[in-house]
């Protein structure tokens, strides 16, 4: 994406982090896209943060490594950072600031997309409601996911959340026509073995070509992280809302991209609020998930998934925290469980699903789905506080329906929870072992299910 | 003589212009060539500091900046229900007509339809004199809203000629003029009015009638009363945001004002798509008809954030003014707070704690001042409410951030969310025992004319063994539940009956989202009874396990569910169960 025309200043006043400020500007615009050029001739790529009183400052994406203050020009573009999108982005491959990886040329540009978006009119969304099968009974069953949703993984270092989300992306993509289905994925400073995992995963099961890919792995620069995300999006929303798709965002790892915004806040010597994270952290993740969705009159939709490791695990840290404000529900994935050794290890206590109950029942899942899942979410809760019980006073001292509530938790652990990263289950087959579970317990236990679901699924005795 | 100046400084929201001289503060400007609305909040020298309420990306230095001589206002008058508006009352539906599915910028439309006809029906006379807030006629906004056309509060009132004929008239028709001091004031249907100036109104009353939600947990142990405050605060996934729609379904107000102050998208097109789709359980007509919507999502312009509370509770204030009882939410006041710290941190303001600027408690204060019951400026009499309900998204859930701390000291009812009872499914996962309501004594009045006599007592007595069990169970953590006399292990059994079949409710089922003040007592008294009886019952020897056994025990749980509010009868009947099981398993003795 080299920009002609523009105009270059060459008066650099100071280099800061990820900051260049440039001084003598008369004609900037704010978030106008600046090419930096180096003395050895390379050229990086910028946006305006601040502009006024003849100065500009400039984040460069790429970092400030190599730049002198004399040397180094810089060039206003004219305009905003844009994504060139067209059909022929599927199946590609592109660096973290949308330019080609694959070694293939440019795509043809249908149209150039400012890559900031624009905020969705609420009053042009559609709200979604419409059922995925993941193929996995926990997010099936408890969790749902509905088109258009964001629904992040909560995770921690070291567990199993990309195989989560790799057997979401390849289970989702066969229910349907496959036609219309997308997917789009963005590494986020990433190790290059995750993305490559992903990319295996996908080519594997004949997705990759109706896949794009956008990588800035560990190794590339950290500022470019900002970029990732928003192009990675502008391609799904232009898939989605001009071309008609079902699109799923994968976007992996939000924790590093919140860092290389701390990052930049930092060099700009703001006000923090927690952690050092800038005070306006929420409203900048908001204009990333708030890009998920549906809309009136158009076919397409934009689901995204985006997941982030919790650092020390900790669910109310600032990156976990504003996301589960904005987001429509989490996955949160448990250490315990995953340390047992389930696949997927996830902590339903702590996941919801805001859209669920507008995605399952009659016409979509089942008419029992609501009613069945709400009980055996209070009886696993139920399980946890009786396992703890026993730890202190030992299995003697628990009453019969304590030890009843224990078998609940097992077996919702052992055949619910527990599936195989290619076993791909059907809606019946969820509802059914929740059922299974639901007959664990003596009837008058069960207060959240009508009777007449209960005269018809319920198994005990 | 407005101001008209220079943009020499853009980062963000915030911009600066030079030969600003003229401008006042608080003036609304136009910012760019591309007209974008914004605000001065600071003066210094001929900078004017303005925060812009839409997206500035391409804004340059050099580009005009121009003063409107007026501050931030609404439109106030009929067509303002069933809308659907930015922060700073420009709706939607108008501004998807000029930009599709997004959100363009620069567009400037009317907040309400100027040229719809409305039926005026005149109730002054020419020669009244009249004073401001008088009301000079009536149009039917909507099936539920009967929209008084008051004299504005900003207009000198007089004599009262030219008034019109009963009839069809828009908007922009002079309905009458008003003369005093030899000045001819025109009256039409609609005025404006600053959005961070109270209107004014004649005098307030103490609250003391409830403001009956249909949520038992709020209306039977925590109310708020009608011209009161309350706080929602609560981590993320705790249901603040579904608590918050359930008030604003079944509140027994007659307008509600939503504000979904930097939430999701997603939140205000539920409300958009469910609310003309559900009955008022009062009048049958659709909640849309008495429902207003300030939506500015969290990805829209963060400034706009900031005026979108003020435009909401302005509104609310003109409704209340009209002699109504009206219910304000807001979704979420933390983010009008970040909006607040975020234009403070742009203006290098010395910051209080956590980056939040030193004057957020005094704005949060005025806020929650704006609620209240009063008596409304001019004749007739009308006594209208304004009550304000915030949530509050506390990071990480603690509630000793700054804003949950301030909010506390302005609000009268708390209603604590708790992570731990949304992960074990506890809905609405409000904690009984760290919230509260300091207009419980004197709501109790109207309990006991209106339902009955015993409601405090009983009320009193059901929170007594919640409280009871709340110290008990850190006795059976450390001990396990043989450790307790049967007596104690009874209240543990009662407790659990009090939050599955009274504090639980699913808002999602058809029946239970909402539930009349007649069944939250008969609901109540009935577990109580239960308590009492079983009570007796372990008295003359009867088993633990046969009261918990009790065929009625699920019914009792179940009936939120089951029994409908004109099906009062069924629950009578329950009684009558209840009391008869008792009888028979008197009888049964301790066996070992």
């Amino acid at each position: 994406m080299t920009e002609k025309g523009g105009i270059q200043y060459s008066n650099i006043a100071e280099i800061k982090g990820p900051l260049v400020v440039v001084d003598d500007v008369d004609n900037a615009a704010f978030d106008e896209l600046v090419e930096i050029e180096t003395i050895e001739g390379e050229r990086r790529l910028g946006k305006v943060l601040e502009v006024g009183n003849g100065k500009a400052i400039v984040q460069v994406f790429e970092g400030t490594t190599g730049l002198s203050i004399s040397g180094t020009s810089a060039k206003f573009v004219g305009k905003v950072m844009e994504m060139p999108v067209s059909k022929d982005v599927l199946g590609r491959v592109f660096d973290g600031l949308g330019r080609p990886k694959d070694g293939l040329p440019d795509p043809i540009a249908d149209k150039f997309i400012d890559i900031n978006g624009e905020p969705m009119n609420p009053e042009q969304r559609e709200y979604p409601k419409d059922f995925i099968q993941t193929g996995v009974s926990v997010i099936d069953g408890l969790v749902t996911l509905v088109r258009g949703q964001k629904l992040p993984i909560f995770s921690g270092s070291g567990m199993s959340h990309n195989l989560l989300a790799a057997q979401i992306a390849r289970q989702a993509s066969v229910v349907g026509t496959n036609d219309d289905f997308a997917v789009v994925f963005a590494a986020i400073g990433v190790q290059y073995s995750e993305a490559e995992y992903f990319r295996k995963s996908l080519e594997e099961s004949g997705a990759l070509k109706r896949s794009v890919l956008f990588l800035n792995t560990a190794d590339d620069p950290a500022i470019e992280r900002i970029i990732t995300p928003r192009v990675a999006l502008t391609v799904a929303e232009y898939l989605a809302f001009d071309l008609g798709m079902h699109v799923l965002v994968i976007l992996t790892d939000m924790t590093n991209y919140a860092e290389a915004l701390r990052e930049i806040s930092a060099a700009r010597e703001e006000v923090p609020g927690r952690k050092g994270y800038p005070g306006y952290l929420y409203t900048d993740l908001s204009t990333i998930y708030e890009r998920a969705g549906k809309l009136n009159g158009r076919k397409g939709s934009v689901t995204q998934i985006p997941i982030l490791s919790m650092p020390s695990d900790d669910i109310t840290h600032p990156i976990p925290d504003l996301t589960g404000y904005i987001t429509e529900g989490q996955i949160v994935v448990g250490r315990d469980l995953f340390r047992q050794g389930v696949y997927p290890p996830i902590n339903i206590l702590m996941s919801l699903s805001r859209l669920m109950k507008d995605g399952i029942g009659e016409g979509s899942t089942r008419d029992d789905h609501a009613e069945v899942a709400n009980q055996v979410y209070d009886a696993y809760s139920r399980a946890q506080e009786v396992r703890a019980l026993a730890g202190i006073v030992g299995k003697a001292g628990l009453t019969e329906i304590d030890l009843k509530y224990m078998d609940v938790g097992d077996v919702f652990e052992k055949e619910f929870l527990t599936q195989a990263t290619d076993e791909n289950r059907t809606i019946e087959e969820t509802l059914a072992i929740l059922w299974k579970i639901v007959s664990k317990l003596p009837k008058n236990e069960i207060t959240k299910i009508k009777d007449k679901f209960v005269d018809k699924y319920y198994q005990g005795e | 003589m407005t101001a008209q100046g220079r943009i020499v400084w853009v980062s963000g929201p915030a911009v600066r212009a030079d030969g600003m001289a003229d401008a006042k503060m608080y003036e609304t400007v136009t910012v760019g060539d591309s007209k974008l609305v914004g605000e001065v909040t600071r003066l210094t020298g001929d900078v004017a500091f303005i925060q812009v309420y839409e997206s500035t990306s391409g804004l340059k230095p050099g580009e005009p900046v121009v003063g409107t001589g007026n501050p931030l206002s609404v439109l106030l008058g009929p067509g303002i229900i069933g809308q659907l508006y930015d922060g700073i009352q420009r709706p939607l539906r108008e501004l998807s007509k000029a930009s599709g599915s997004f959100i363009g910028k620069g567009i400037t439309t009317t907040p309400v339809d100027m040229v719809k006809t409305y039926h005026f029906v005149p109730v002054a006379s020419n020669g009244d004199d009249v004073l401001p807030g008088n009301v000079i006629g009536t149009v039917q906004e909507t099936d539920l809203i009967e929209h008084s056309i008051m004299v504005p509060p900003n207009h000198p009132g007089g004599k009262i000629s030219n008034i019109v004929s009963e009839g069809d008239y828009n908007l922009e028709t002079e309905l009458a003029t008003a003369e005093k001091d030899g000045q001819n004031v025109p009256l039409k249907m609609y005025h404006k009015w600053p959005v961070r100036k109270p209107r004014p109104y004649l005098k307030r009353y103490d609250a003391t009638v409830p403001l009956i939600t249909g949520q038992r947990v709020i209306d039977t142990f925590f109310p708020i009363a009608k011209g009161g405050t309350g706080s929602i605060p609560g981590a993320f996934g705790t249901g603040k945001t579904v608590t918050l729609h359930q008030i604003a379904k079944w509140a027994d107000s007659q307008v509600v004002v939503y504000i979904g102050c930097g939430e999701r998208g997603n939140e205000m097109t539920e409300v958009l798509v469910e609310f003309p789709h559900l009955k008022d359980p009062r009048s049958g007509k659709p909640l849309m008809d008495r429902t207003v919507l300030v939506a500015n999502t969290s990805n829209m312009p963060v400034a706009a954030r900031e005026a979108s509370i003020y435009t909401g509770v302005t509104i609310a204030e003109y409704y209340r003014d009209m002699g109504k009882d009206v219910v304000l939410v807001a979704d979420s006041t933390s983010r009008w707070a970040e909006a607040l710290r975020e234009m403070s941190g742009r203006l290098e303001e010395m910051p209080a704690e956590e980056g939040y600027p030193s004057y957020l408690a005094s704005r949060l204060a005025e806020f929650y001042e704006r609620a209240g019951r009063v008596r409304a400026s001019g004749s007739p009499d009308r006594d209208g409410s304004v009550t304000l309900i915030g949530a509050v998204s506390p990071s990480g859930g603690d509630f000793t951030e700054p804003v949950t701390t301030h909010t506390m000291r302005f609000i009268k009812t708390f209603w604590a969310l708790d992570a731990k009872l949304a992960y074990s499914r506890h809905y609405p996962s409000i904690n009984w025992m760290n919230s509260y309501s300091g207009y419980l004594a004197d709501i109790a009045k109207w309990w006991s004319e209106n339902i009955s006599e015993d409601w405090f007592a009983i009320r009193n007595e059901a929170y007594g063994i919640l409280q009871r069990e709340d110290t008990l169970k850190e006795i059976v953590k450390l001990l396990g539940p043989d450790a307790l006399p049967d007596e104690e292990k009874l209240i543990l059994e009662i407790a659990r009956m009090v939050k599955i079949g009274l504090l639980q409710q699913n808002s999602f089922d058809d029946v239970d989202t909402y539930c009349s003040a007649e069944k939250q007592f008969k609901l109540l008294k009935l577990i109580v009874d239960f308590y009492k009886l079983g009570q007796q019952s372990l008295k003359e020897g009867t088993q633990l396990s046969a009261i918990r056994e009790l065929p009625v025990v699920p019914s009792i749980l179940k009936a939120r569910m089951d029994i409908k509010d004109d099906e009062m009868p069924k629950l009578d009947k329950l009684e009558t169960d209840m009391k008869e099981q008792f009888k028979n398993i008197s009888g049964v003795k301790v066996t070992n």
